[in-house]
């Protein structure tokens, strides 16, 4: 879906969400706590989000949120984050997206 | 990644060495600590060693729980004999007998309440009157005890493979299979999550002493490296680097999932509490729907927290060499058996009576 592509494509990290996920929120958690500031599209307002939903599934994404792309590329939901994380490679991968402050 | 240790330190390593029990001599002041447990009160003039003059009854619990250790699991280094031998092993059955029979006590007593009938330790029909049985969680609680049952054995095997110095190939297979059962164990309780996750969260088919510690229906992913390294040691600096790096991960996702718990509950309550008036409300039904979607998201939080108890377990094999990650497991094991041992000793304590 092109909406979806094109958003994903942003620069950085870009994470897909809705307000009233909470799993979304406790991924937004820990990019920030690794100094990160993720672009968020929260789909619930979107006119589209059903389409945005599937696309998503389409693509590979275990759960349709949280989405999580770093450089364009998917690295999928909550699991594959946290997994990603623990075992050390997550950090190299947002490396150059990481806010030098603080 | 592994490294392979050739040094004689890491290859024979004694139950001395690993701290877990202590030299039997220590525990010459356990029958005072027994005495101590079942008169209560009364042995202010006991001459007996330093460790019950302070806070006796605290200490005496963790002396009494210690030898019932060594007895149970029969430490292979043969300590040296001393003349209490044959009463320490009427009382160690003893007390072998009254652990067993708390365990089976309080389990009946959980099953009671569900309104679950219990006939006897053997009888495994879970009958009850129709309507207040949940076979998801009836089903996982005896799932749940044949798992205990096979993790002492699992513990059991790491301990004698050490001590036998079996070769790195086969030891790696009984630390695939302890990994293995921790991963049933996971999968168990994402069954048990959508059977009830409430009570899977709550953690009452735990013991008491597990739930002080809990976290989100278990153990806390970051604190198992605290309780696995002095077993391990010593590590090499890159490993040293990674165990330090798995620690704050785990340690930042913790925090990751607890913030987004806490949002969950916060949600929850504001859709509750929504328009609360004096005369009753009458469209609650999009207050509850809310709260529904909201419930639903537990169950997810629940699985999220188990994927993060197995992943660490699963780096934590992976930085360490097969004999530090049996050492490990063993040290693990043994936590959690201790820990729970705990809880059926402070619930047979004896109470003073007003």
């Amino acid at each position: 879906m092109d909406k979806v592509m094109r958003m994903s494509s942003e620069k950085g990290v870009v994470i897909f969400t809705k307000s009233s996920c909470c799993l979304c929120y406790a991924v937004q958690i820990l990019f920030r706590d690794l100094r990160v500031q993720p672009t968020i599209h929260e789909i619930d307002n979107d006119p589209d989000s059903r389409e945005i939903e599937k696309a998503l599934l389409r693509i590979g994404c275990s759960t349709a949120v949280p989405a999580v792309f770093v450089g364009g590329k998917l690295v999928g939901s909550t699991n594959e984050v946290m997994s990603l994380h623990l075992s050390g490679s997550l950090v190299p991968l947002i490396k150059p997206y990481q806010s030098l402050l603080y | 990644m592994e490294m392979m240790s050739s040094s004689s330190s890491t290859q024979a390593v004694s139950f001395r060495d690993m701290g877990m029990y202590e030299p039997f001599q220590q525990l010459s002041g356990w029958e005072n600590a027994f005495n101590t447990i079942t008169t209560s009160n009364q042995n202010n003039n006991q001459s007996s060693s330093t460790v019950l003059e302070v806070d006796a009854r605290a200490e005496a619990v963790a002396i009494y729980a210690q030898a019932n250790y060594t007895s149970l699991y029969n430490s292979v280094e043969a300590e040296p004999s001393s003349n209490n031998d044959q009463d320490e092993d009427q009382i160690n059955d003893k007390m072998k007998r009254r652990l067993a029979q708390n365990r089976e006590a309080a389990r009946k007593s959980r099953l009671r309440k569900k309104g679950l009938c219990v006939r006897n330790s053997s009888d495994t029909s879970y009958l009850g009157p129709a309507g207040t049985m949940n076979t998801g969680i009836a089903a996982f609680e005896m799932e749940y005890t044949h798992w205990l049952e096979e993790q002492n054995k699992r513990v059991s095997e790491v301990r004698t493979a050490l001590q036998a110095h079996i070769s790195d190939i086969e030891l790696r297979m009984l630390v695939d299979t302890c990994l293995k059962h921790y991963g049933n164990l996971f999968r168990m309780k994402a069954d048990a999550a959508k059977a009830d996750v409430f009570f899977l969260i709550s953690g009452m088919w735990r013991t008491s002493t597990e739930r002080f510690f809990q976290w989100i229906g278990g153990f806390r992913p970051s604190e198992l490296l605290n309780v696995v390294m002095p077993y391990v040691e010593p590590l090499t600096d890159q490993q040293l680097l990674e165990v330090r790096n798995l620690q704050q991960s785990s340690q930042q996702a913790e925090e990751a999932l607890s913030q987004g718990l806490d949002k969950l509950q916060q949600g929850l309550v504001e859709s509750i509490a929504v328009q609360i008036r004096v005369v009753e409300s009458v469209n609650q039904g999009a207050q509850m729907a809310s709260a529904m979607e909201n419930l639903q998201a537990l169950e997810t939080f629940a699985n999220q927290a188990d994927h993060l108890r197995q992943q660490t377990l699963q780096q934590m094999s992976k930085i360490l060499t097969t004999r530090q990650a049996a050492r490990g497991l063993l040290a693990l094991g043994e936590y959690f058996h201790r820990l729970r041992a705990l809880s059926s000793l402070w619930a047979a304590r004896p109470r003073e009576h007003t």
